[in-house]
């Protein structure tokens, strides 16, 4: 910087603009990189391969998310109490849940258990639903993309 | 830019600019929630609670949008020394805060049935709660430095430094839920992609449009607000001068 030595100085709201605009990127990597370290403290919820990688002691309360295989809910002789596989790409874990299910609860749609672990099976004492990014009418939900495109221009 | 620094000028474009943002974007909007709650069809897993998606999302985007707003605003006020940027980052304050606020609830009341719960700490969540609380920081902070401003103890940059510094907060809403298992789903909207159907897409973005123009029109009626009590508080000092 030889400001001094040559007249044309940079101008103050140059200087000002480079200060501020490192300031604030400095700023915006520091917290994104804040958020993206607390990337697994920060998760919600476990996945099935997590949770049969590296299972939590017995007794501590922890949340199972997942998505409810298809064709694995089994609702008990006493009517309340289903069983139930909760699975990734590459594991599956057995949870047990008595009570009432929320509406988006179904087969081959995303939950969130909250519960431990007894044994291998995971003891859920609340479910939550998940839903994922998609939302299609109710009509058009077994039809295929094509299909569903043919509808639409149909009814134009 | 500079050409709008003379608040003459800019009162005289907003004058006509304001109603013609409102007025449209008040047709768009209540056309595109009236399309969303009588004409668009059941989701195949929600059924009838898909309806909120038309005030939630613009609400979402908006609340975004408004902190977007007062950054750059106050990046301009920083750097150019822009005597409007200031006002406009103060008057895009309490729109983007409702915003957000409609956003929380209408989320809330929408999780309920979707979900099973109200709430929970997850990151989308969480972070956009915190959004809400750097909203109030912001108005109380601005409105103390207003009231230095006016007590002649100069005028204070704290204002603008902290609307720069809470910017950090909107990528990390964007990200929370790509980077964190969470219970909110990730992005249905992503550059050139959508997994949204078209019977929802195109009431939503027209919600949008009509939201946004909206805010705009609000944010220029503030700007309005806030140079005619400046003007007001000049002309009763130099009255007690003289």
């Amino acid at each position: 910087m030889n400001t001094q030595t040559k007249p044309p100085m940079i101008k103050a709201k140059h200087q000002r603009l480079v200060l501020i605009v490192f300031a604030v990127a400095a700023l915006i990597g520091a917290g994104l990189l804040a958020a993206y370290a607390l990337s697994k403290q920060a998760a919600y919820f476990y996945l099935p391969s997590e949770l049969v990688a590296k299972p939590p002691e017995a007794g501590r309360a922890v949340r199972l998310g997942g998505m409810v295989e298809k064709g694995s809910i089994k609702t008990q002789p006493d009517g309340v109490t289903i069983n139930f596989f909760v699975k990734d790409d590459k594991a599956r874990v057995p949870v047990r849940f008595s009570g009432i299910t929320p509406d988006l609860f179904v087969e081959g749609s995303g939950v969130v258990a909250e519960g431990r672990m007894e044994g291998t099976t995971f003891v859920a004492d609340n479910l939550l639903a998940k839903h994922d990014e998609k939302y299609v009418p109710r009509e058009m939900k077994n039809m295929s993309t094509a299909e569903a495109k043919a509808v639409i221009s149909e009814t134009k | 830019m500079h050409g709008f620094a003379n608040p003459a000028r800019f009162l005289r474009m907003a004058r006509w600019l304001m109603p013609l943002m409102l007025v449209p974007g008040l047709i768009l909007a209540f056309g595109a929630v009236a399309w969303g709650l009588f004409m668009v069809p059941p989701d195949r897993l929600m059924g009838q609670t898909v309806r909120i998606l038309f005030i939630h999302v613009p609400s979402a985007w908006l609340g975004m949008a408004g902190w977007s707003t007062i950054a750059i605003a106050s990046l301009v006020e920083l750097v150019w020394r822009h005597p409007l940027a200031g006002i406009a980052a103060r008057a895009a304050a309490v729109p983007g805060a409702a915003f957000t606020a409609i956003c929380l609830a209408t989320g809330s009341i929408w999780a309920r049935p979707t979900w099973g719960t109200w709430w929970v700490w997850d990151g989308r969540l969480t972070s956009f709660l915190i959004l809400l609380f750097l909203y109030f920081g912001y108005i109380a902070l601005a409105g103390a430095a207003q009231r230095d401003a006016a007590a002649g103890e100069g005028a204070s940059r704290v204002t603008a430094i902290f609307g720069l510094v809470g910017a950090v907060n909107i990528p990390i809403i964007n990200r929370s839920v790509v980077w964190w298992n969470s219970l909110h789903q990730p992005p249905s909207i992503t550059a050139g992609k959508s997994s949204i159907d078209a019977a929802f897409l195109y009431p939503l973005l027209i919600a949008a449009l009509g939201f946004t123009l909206i805010f705009g029109g609000l944010v220029l009626a503030r700007m309005r607000m806030l140079l005619a009590e400046i003007q007001t508080e000049a002309r009763l000092r130099r009255k007690a001068m003289a």
